[in-house]
């Protein structure tokens, strides 16, 4: 008998399981975070989750709003400065994955967090870049969350914040001390991965009830899909259940303050 | 020696029209007394340098404290957009916000050489981002010893520091717990600084290795209970999640964040 789910918890679940126990995980704010407490709270119970904000080895029992909530800290090994964080544990080696989100990503997935139009006259303004740029280059390898939308899944992006594989899918070649970049990217219809020569995304999995004809639809530019192409697993009972309690927690706890 | 004085003395007497100021406190301690203090002091032209200009820049953009801001991560974290800070620079209100944008690596980098009496900083950063485009203090240099191209910035040396933090002692020796970010960094890259505590007291009650700021260190001290609110103060309060979410409502229109800032910021005194 098929559960019933939404198209967000197939995109945590799946999100979630692409973590392993060994990991080390610098984890942005969000959807992945969302994933990396799942991953954490199911079949890795040990994966090292690393936030910005200094916090090694931190176990939070409802999700950070910010990247800095006292939760992250107080649950945490141990707490390191903001430059320490970057430079010796992110800049040193000792990140094996880099999980993040976007607004935008082309297809050699690179992120934009800056801004929608012209630098100089922006129709929308974002974010920045926070620690994404340096995360996407100094981590073994990076995944990437986010739902698909043809606004958010653009040919080009209108800003490189944070690269992929660059405007040619050649950015990351002959660079000492780099990362391999994205290994993979999970939204809410499919599994995407790198094309291993050209670098571009690729379907690689559609998520179950999803077909090819909407993620075409979500999709602002042309989309390949592999040849094997995959039907991504349904969540299991067991991750739908600990997926609702911890966004139950959550909420209950970020409206709770006053 | 640190000099203890009440907050408004200290940002009279030591934040100048046209001062680089960085307030920093990585989303934990945020000085939003002193912000306030500044507001209601109605400073303005300053140059004002933080990670994550948060809802303190936001509030002090809007009220035209800002003509120049340096940052690298401008939003409401886990909520959405700064209003104020959006309004400056996509329509010019309340009035014309330069922006420089770094990543947060760059930042914490350009601090910590800052401390440590550096012109610049070099790290392994910007490969590929088109932020190098857009800012013109981001440039590339090659290692004399192994030929690899790295990221360099200028050190940040502002003309004033402020943060808050836990509590000081009598001698103005003062206690930061939880997470640090880049406090004492910002602290010693400093021409001058404030800090503002949660209270004095007689013994810090300081582990051997604690992030502890010397008096000398410091120019001056005010006491600020509740100072950091509605960001937080580990083991004093906890961060004010729901406050960060109205923040998008209030801060979304003029008028409503007008209100808001005649209410809670103008017609208080500080603490």
């Amino acid at each position: 008998m098929s559960l019933e789910f939404t198209s967000s918890e197939m995109m945590s679940v799946t999100a979630a399981r692409a973590l392993t126990n060994d990991m080390t995980c610098f984890v942005g704010i969000g959807l992945p975070s969302e994933a990396a407490n799942l991953a954490r709270l199911t079949h890795a119970p040990d994966v090292t989750l690393i936030y910005e904000s200094g916090t090694l080895q931190t176990k939070p029992d409802v999700l950070p709003l910010s990247i800095g909530d006292g939760e992250l800290c107080e649950s945490a090994l141990t707490t390191v400065s903001v430059p320490e964080m970057f430079r010796y544990w992110l800049q040193g080696g000792h990140v094996s994955v880099g999980f993040l989100g976007t607004a935008q990503i082309d297809r050699y997935a690179n992120l934009n967090t800056t801004l929608i139009g012209d630098y100089r006259e922006p129709k929308v303004r974002l974010p920045g870049g926070g620690g994404a740029p340096e995360i996407a280059t100094s981590a073994k390898e990076v995944f990437i969350t986010v739902k698909h939308s043809k606004r958010t899944f653009v040919k080009d992006v209108d800003f490189v914040t944070t690269v992929g594989f660059g405007r040619d899918g050649k950015a990351r070649d002959n660079v000492p001390h780099i990362g391999r970049g994205p290994t993979v990217v999970i939204t809410d219809l499919c599994i995407l991965k790198p094309d291993p020569d050209t670098k571009e995304l690729v379907v690689t999995s559609l998520h179950p009830n999803v077909t090819r004809a909407e993620v075409i639809e979500a999709t602002g530019w042309e989309i390949r899909f592999a040849d094997q192409l995959q039907t991504t697993p349904e969540p299991s009972t067991k991750e739908l259940a600990v997926l609702r309690d911890l966004k139950a927690r959550t909420n209950t706890h970020h409206s709770g303050q006053k | 020696m640190a000099e203890f004085l009440s907050l408004k003395e200290a940002v009279s007497r030591h934040i100048n029209n046209g001062d680089t100021v960085c307030m920093e406190g990585f989303t934990h301690l945020i000085p939003f007394a002193a912000g306030h203090e500044i507001i209601r002091q109605e400073k303005r032209d300053l140059t004002l340098i933080r990670m994550t200009p948060d809802l303190i820049y936001d509030q002090m953009i809007g009220a035209g404290c800002a003509k120049k801001l340096i940052f690298s991560w401008g939003g409401n974290p886990g909520v959405g957009s700064l209003h104020r800070l959006r309004d400056a620079v996509e329509k010019g209100w309340p009035n014309k916000l330069d922006i420089l944008e770094h990543s947060h690596a760059a930042m914490a980098n350009a601090y910590e050489a800052g401390a440590a009496g550096l012109p610049l900083a070099i790290f392994r950063g910007y490969i590929g981002s088109d932020l190098p485009k857009v800012n013109d203090q981001i440039k590339f240099i090659e290692c004399p010893f192994t030929g690899e191209r790295l990221a360099a910035v200028p050190s940040i040396r502002p003309d004033v520091a402020v943060i808050h933090a836990q509590r000081a002692d009598r001698n103005g020796n003062v206690l930061i717990e939880g997470i640090v970010g880049i406090q004492k960094e910002v602290v010693l890259a400093a021409k001058r600084s404030i800090v503002t505590v949660e209270e004095i007291v007689d013994d810090l009650g300081a582990s051997v290795n604690a992030c502890v700021l010397p008096s000398w260190a410091i120019t001056a001290i005010a006491e600020a209970p509740k100072g950091a609110s509605p960001s937080y103060a580990l083991g004093y309060y906890d961060r004010d999640n729901a406050f960060y979410k109205e923040w998008d409502n209030i801060a979304r229109d003029r008028e409503t964040f007008q209100a808001w800032l005649k209410e809670n910021v103008f017609e208080k005194g500080a603490a």
